[in-house]
């Protein structure tokens, strides 16, 4: 993927446009991911065809709460807040390092793992988890220190953004500063449109291999009705989102609440599960372990998901830093909202609803967030 | 240097978790080189007496004459590791914990007068120190040739005690309780068994017994309510949902297993 100040180019694809579409790329020698129906969710998984996409399903969510329900208007793309997000893929649950074997002579040789990456091409990537991409490529791969799998297999990535025209019940980007729009890091960008002149999608180019790509496949040239109907479906998009993080300073607000009561509130509901940070399209922890095999001569690196919730996460000699569930829900909320810009350069939430909807407690970010924020105000107050 | 040696011993139990060992197919051979097994009536009658370098023990401590063998058992042990949910919280048989045990013989046996048992199931940490727990009902295959590797290799195993969440998340099975309001006791639960019962579209029944980290307290209402939506559950009505179940059905499923493990985990919360 190049710039973002690739030519913009309009384009239409209807049904049998995706199909040419996704057929291109399995013939291109990609993996083809995208949303599915699976287990009663919208999954992200494997594609063979644009058939597997999930046509007429829709979904509705709360927190703590998702469930598929059937759509009229046969969409692909009108769900959110699935219960994978695109790091199962870049970012993946469990990679080999290494590995190192004893050799007759009684030495030690090391090899890395360095497999070819996968020619991955996402298709339906949210606005929202774009930003979220963005926000990975800086933490893996835009330090000192890089994640030489995940930038391999990110580089060789195609993404095909779904501009947002269904947010959910648990949505709220556009509270942390982003969108229903696709505004960069996308090869292509579809916009979904169904109505009385069909089912079809409205598509903007936005690298050269994007525009290679669409070259390959039947498509017309954008008409203003579609592309009218694109554009008012995000812009309505914007205004239907199902919550909001309270507008202000989060980095100062979190910063101030370390000492808040409200800890102890979401401590005695928060399982300690460790859930959010799985589906959290930013959380990025890992954890490291050696595994030796039965001979005693061959050992493993493995890079594993981790999580601030788990205890073992900050144990130093003898004991976890981190032992409450006050202290662990507070770091993760805290490094999220705040000290992520200290680190990064910017929040590390996108606003995807995924930890609201996937929490089995139900325990709600923007709730939890807007609680902190009138305790403080309500400290202010009394000490004026 | 001699091969170290290993013993399996059994206490009251079912053998599922040390007949895990005979299931490690493809790595027994190996196994059976690195170590030499000298007593393990499961598989073979030939017993050689201790000291053992590694003893793995099944099973709860129901009798006088077990409280009295464990002891023996850990004397002739230099690492003593317990399988299974009932060596490590009493197992199924720690029901009479809560109840009177004169009656459960009574109704049980024709003869009740022939039956000697103890009045509680108890795991056998409880009784002399032990090296390592492993959890499970029964144990998981990889978990034991981890234990044994570790051991093997002088280091501490790699068997994490988070949340069989975590397991769901990362082989990507789409959350039951959230998704389907299903009962799942994974929030709650010890990993290791790689999240089976979830992927296969059922909750988790706990067998590996409680987390490092448990908030029981959390956890209930959700197992009544059938998952967490506020915007159609009573707030504090008590009775069940669709998909929810009652409070007999609650203590129905954290009294299984290990029944007297979050037994004490639920009188330390309300205390």
């Amino acid at each position: 993927m190049t710039g973002t100040e690739a030519p913009e180019a309009l384009a239409v694809l209807d049904r049998d446009g995706l199909d040419a579409l996704v057929a291109a790329l399995v013939a291109d020698g990609r993996t083809v991911v995208g949303p599915t129906v699976r287990d009663g969710a919208i999954v992200l998984a494997e594609l063979a065809s644009a058939a597997e996409l999930p046509y007429g399903w829709g979904v509705e969510l709360d927190a703590g709460r998702y469930r598929l329900v059937r759509r009229e208007d046969g969409a692909a793309f009108a769900h959110s807040a699935g219960p994978q997000s695109w790091k199962s893929y870049l970012h993946p649950a469990r990679e080999r390092l290494w590995s190192a074997d004893r050799t007759p002579e009684g030495d030690l040789s090391f090899t890395a793992d360095e497999p070819e990456a996968p020619s991955y091409a996402f298709l339906g990537v949210r606005p929202c988890d774009l930003r979220a991409i963005a926000i990975q490529d800086g933490v893996l791969t835009g330090g000192r220190h890089t994640d030489g799998g995940y930038g391999k297999r990110r580089k060789r990535a195609l993404l095909i953004a779904a501009e947002c025209t269904e947010p959910g019940a648990t949505c709220f980007c556009v509270s942390t500063g982003g969108g229903p729009a696709a505004d960069a890091g996308y090869d292509l960008a579809l916009t979904e449109v169904v109505d009385e002149g069909g089912h079809r999608f409205l598509v903007r180019v936005g690298s050269e291999e994007g525009a290679r790509l669409l070259e390959q496949v039947p498509h017309r040239a954008a008409d203003m009705v579609t592309d009218a109907s694109a554009r008012a479906a995000v812009d309505a998009a914007r205004d239907r989102m199902g919550r909001a993080l309270p507008p202000v300073d989060l980095r100062t607000l979190l910063g101030a609440s370390l000492a808040a009561e409200r800890w102890d509130d979401v401590a005695s509901r928060c399982l300690t599960c460790g859930n959010c940070t799985m589906v959290c399209p930013t959380c990025f922890c890992t954890t490291t372990e050696e595994v030796t095999d039965l001979t005693g001569d061959h050992t493993e690196r493995w890079q594993r998901w981790d999580s601030c919730f788990d205890l073992d996460f900050s144990y130093l000699h003898e004991g976890p830093v981190r032992s409450s569930g006050r202290a662990r829900y507070r770091q993760w909320l805290t490094h999220k909202l705040s000290t992520w810009h200290d680190q990064f350069g910017t929040s590390g939430c996108v606003g995807c609803g995924r930890c609201i909807a996937w929490c089995p407690a139900g325990i709600d970010i923007t709730e939890e967030v807007a609680a902190l924020h009138a305790e403080l105000e309500t400290e202010k107050e009394t000490e004026r | 240097m001699n091969a170290p040696t290993l013993a399996v011993f059994k206490l009251a139990s079912c053998d599922g978790c040390q007949l895990t060992l005979l299931d490690c197919e493809d790595e027994l051979l190996a196994l059976a080189g690195r170590v030499d097994i000298t007593h393990f009536l499961e598989a073979s009658s030939a017993v050689a007496p201790g000291p053992y370098d590694l003893t793995l023990v099944e099973g709860s401590v129901t009798t006088t004459e077990d409280a009295e063998r464990v002891r023996a058992i850990r004397a002739a042990s230099r690492h003593l590791v317990t399988i299974g949910a009932c060596a490590t919280a009493g197992g199924i048989q720690a029901l009479r914990n809560f109840a009177d045990v004169d009656e459960y013989r009574r109704t049980v046996y024709a003869h009740p007068e022939y039956i000697s048992t103890l009045a509680t199931s108890t795991p056998v940490s409880a009784h002399v120190d032990v090296d390592f727990e492993l959890r499970g009902c029964p144990i998981d295959r990889r978990q034991l040739l981890e234990v044994i590797t570790a051991f093997l290799a002088g280091r501490k195993p790699d068997v994490p005690n988070h949340s069989v969440c975590f397991e769901c998340k990362r082989r990507g099975t789409v959350c039951v309780t959230v998704a389907h309001g299903a009962p799942c006791l994974g929030p709650v639960t010890h990993a290791g068994c790689g999240a089976l019962c979830p992927a296969y579209g059922r909750g988790c029944f706990g067998c590996f017994g409680p987390s490092g980290s448990v908030n029981l307290p959390a956890l209930i209402p959700l197992l009544r309510n059938g998952g967490a939506s506020r915007s159609d559950s009573g707030k504090g009505g008590g009775g069940k949902r669709a998909g929810g179940l009652d409070e007999a059905a609650v203590e129905r499923l954290l009294h299984t297993f290990n029944a007297a493990a979050f037994d004490k985990i639920d009188k330390e919360a309300r205390t």
